[in-house]
């Protein structure tokens, strides 16, 4: 027993985040003044440095297990790190502005942040289904908390409860389902799960798969697990939906495919089925359901189901191809969605947020760099080529239909048509009514830089398309290499 | 199975006991003592709750904190238990993994400590 400082140099990011947000609270509760805003650059700069270590010890091919096997780290671990260290850097930088406007900024918010990102990244390197629990939960109860964060909100207080009954909930199906695979199988390592599992496993073994799936369906909101995506994403403070819909989202479904193509690689056939109702039904839920939304929290909170349905496509194809493609797409609805939230966090008026769609009206005449880049956004989610929300799409259904699953991307594409119905009806708000009252101008530098870098990503993203694609592949490459 | 029951007989001896002994002075207080009741004697302890109350009754958030902050330790000391046995099987790197863990809730004290959870006013 015993390890020594260089055989744990995967694991040095997630040491270094953990000292980093111990440091932070110590030194937070020991400022007098203005701990907020210099914790959270601190925060943001601990993020970039984790980031950078991710990078630098990074094992170049395989994949290297630490921990007696519980952890494991390779190309695709670092690849979906180095997206949740971004989004959660990005989630603290659009957070600033609204916070100390709200009157809610406090140092513990950024804390909170690196905490819910050191989980995540946690479970991204799980090797094993009780490291995998430890992670989701550091990362699910620091999510419970930033939910309620506006607590004399009662929105927020109800979006924070509401989302740590249904999350335990969730947690307890899991915890269930790794019980019965434990009792089946004898053991939770995600390597000797591999060997031990073949295509034709017991009743136990597929009861047991199943109820994990519906847990990590629960943090991707997939349907019809989402009940609580719409309510809580509406209740909490804006910043915090923006942060919850993008790093957790990529952690999710990270684990997801992680956990089917590692240890149960050989139940493909299994889970295939469960996978496709899964994908179908949060499609034509995103799809239907966000047409009768005004709320546009609530509306981005529908799409972002609709968008786990198509990222699952890819998944359920069973093929590299198709892990690669649920890998790109996530990347680009990242940073899609990220731009999207960064326009309704700069819907002020008179100094208070305003959250209807109809609040858009006329921002063309008004402020018409800020409703372009929104209309990109949207027309990206929709799917129009040539934005990257179409190779997002472009992909996930080429897999799906090389992987012969002609109905589910026939379903998909329909799907993805009433949607367009949606974003296109928000730029249509935007250009094509009077507006009824301008919306405030002062919005800080960081939401415009946020805009302005995810509007050139997703117009630009045809010309890089081919490395993003290729860095995909190489990710998915070294997961499957056993 | 005779061996197996006999290892269990100072149980039973002792279920017989305590049995015997809370029947005998329950009783007894009935026989023996004068019973002279009166409402203050009947009412709640002087700093308990009304036994039969409603339910959503408001009381200290700081009550709350203080038994959550109580469970943190209490719970510390319950790990450090079965870490102090085998310490001789897990050595340096058990005592070193115990001492990160230490240090992690010491953090948790001091952060508590500065924002005042601890004071009662």
């Amino acid at each position: 027993m015993g390890f020594t400082f260089t055989e744990i140099m995967p694991a040095w990011p997630e040491i270094f985040l953990a000292c980093a947000a111990m440091g932070l609270l110590v030194l937070g509760v020991f400022m007098k003044t203005g701990a907020a805003r210099s914790i959270s650059w601190l925060s943001v700069l601990a993020l970039v440095a984790t980031g950078i270590l991710e990078i630098v010890v990074v094992p170049d091919g395989g994949r290297v297990h630490i921990f007696n096997q519980l952890f494991v780290a390779d190309v695709f671990t670092t690849f979906v790190k180095c997206l949740i260290l971004g989004a959660s850097a990005v989630g603290i930088i659009m957070s600033l502005g609204y916070n100390d406007r709200e009157d809610i900024a406090r140092f513990e918010f950024p804390i909170l942040i690196l905490l819910a990102t050191l989980g995540m990244m946690m479970m991204v390197s799980a090797a094993d289904l009780i490291s995998l629990y430890v992670g989701l939960e550091l990362q699910s109860l620091s999510l419970y908390v930033i939910a309620a964060f506006r607590r004399d909100s009662v929105k927020s207080s109800e979006a924070g409860l509401k989302y740590f009954v249904l999350g335990a909930l969730a947690s307890g199906m899991l915890l269930y389902g790794s019980s019965m695979i434990y009792g089946f199988s004898g053991s939770t390592n995600f390597l000797q799960l591999a060997k031990v599992l073949d295509a034709d496993a017991s009743a136990g073994i597929i009861v047991g798969l199943v109820f994990v799936m519906v847990g990590l369906a629960f943090k991707i909101s997939a349907f019809p697990f989402h009940m609580w995506t719409p309510d809580v994403y509406e209740g909490a403070p804006t910043p915090v939906t923006a942060f919850f819909a993008a790093a957790p989202k990529m952690a999710a479904m990270a684990l997801f495919i992680s956990v089917l193509v590692g240890p149960f690689g050989n139940l493909v056939a299994q889970w295939q089925q469960v996978l496709v109702l899964i994908a179908i039904g949060s499609m034509l839920l995103g799809g239907f359901a966000a047409i009768t939304q005004s709320n546009i929290k609530r509306l981005l909170a529908y799409s972002s189901i609709g968008n786990m349905g198509y990222a699952l496509i890819g998944l359920s194809a069973g093929t590299k191809d198709g892990y690669s493609a649920v890998l790109i797409y996530m990347s680009i609805y990242l940073v899609m969605t990220v731009g999207a939230f960064a326009v309704v966090l700069c819907m002020r008026r008179e100094g208070r947020m305003v959250e209807e769609v109809k609040d858009l009206a006329g921002l063309s005449k008004t402020q018409p760099a800020m409703a372009a880049l929104m209309a990109l956004f949207m027309f990206s989610m929709a799917g129009i080529p040539p934005l990257a929300g179409f190779f997002g799409k472009f992909y996930v259904f080429l897999a799906a239909i090389e992987a012969k699953l002609y109905i589910l991307a026939i379903i998909g594409v329909l799907a993805s048509v009433v949607a367009a119905y949606y974003y296109l009806r928000i730029v249509m708000t935007m250009y094509f009514t009077e507006p009824v009252e301008d919306l405030d101008r002062n919005v800080g530098p960081e939401l415009s830089t946020i805009q302005a870098i995810a509007g050139a990503f997703v117009l630009f993203f045809i010309l890089f398309a081919e490395p993003v694609v290729q860095m995909t592949n190489q990710a998915i490459a070294s997961l499957t290499s056993g | 199975m005779e061996a197996l029951l006999k290892e269990y007989l100072p149980i039973l001896i002792f279920i017989g006991v305590a049995v015997g002994l809370t029947l005998a002075l329950t009783i007894a207080s009935f026989i023996v003592a004068k019973q002279k009741p009166y409402s203050e004697k009947l009412s709640a302890y002087e700093c308990g709750f009304e036994a039969f109350d409603d339910a959503r009754g408001q009381f200290d958030v700081r009550f709350y904190l203080v038994a959550i902050l109580f469970i943190i330790f209490d719970l510390e000391v319950a790990f450090l238990f079965p870490w102090a046995i085998t310490l001789g099987d897990t050595q340096l790197f058990g005592f070193w993994s115990m001492v990160i863990f230490l240090g992690i809730l010491t953090i948790g004290f001091i952060y508590e400590w500065k924002k005042g959870a601890l004071e009662w006013e």
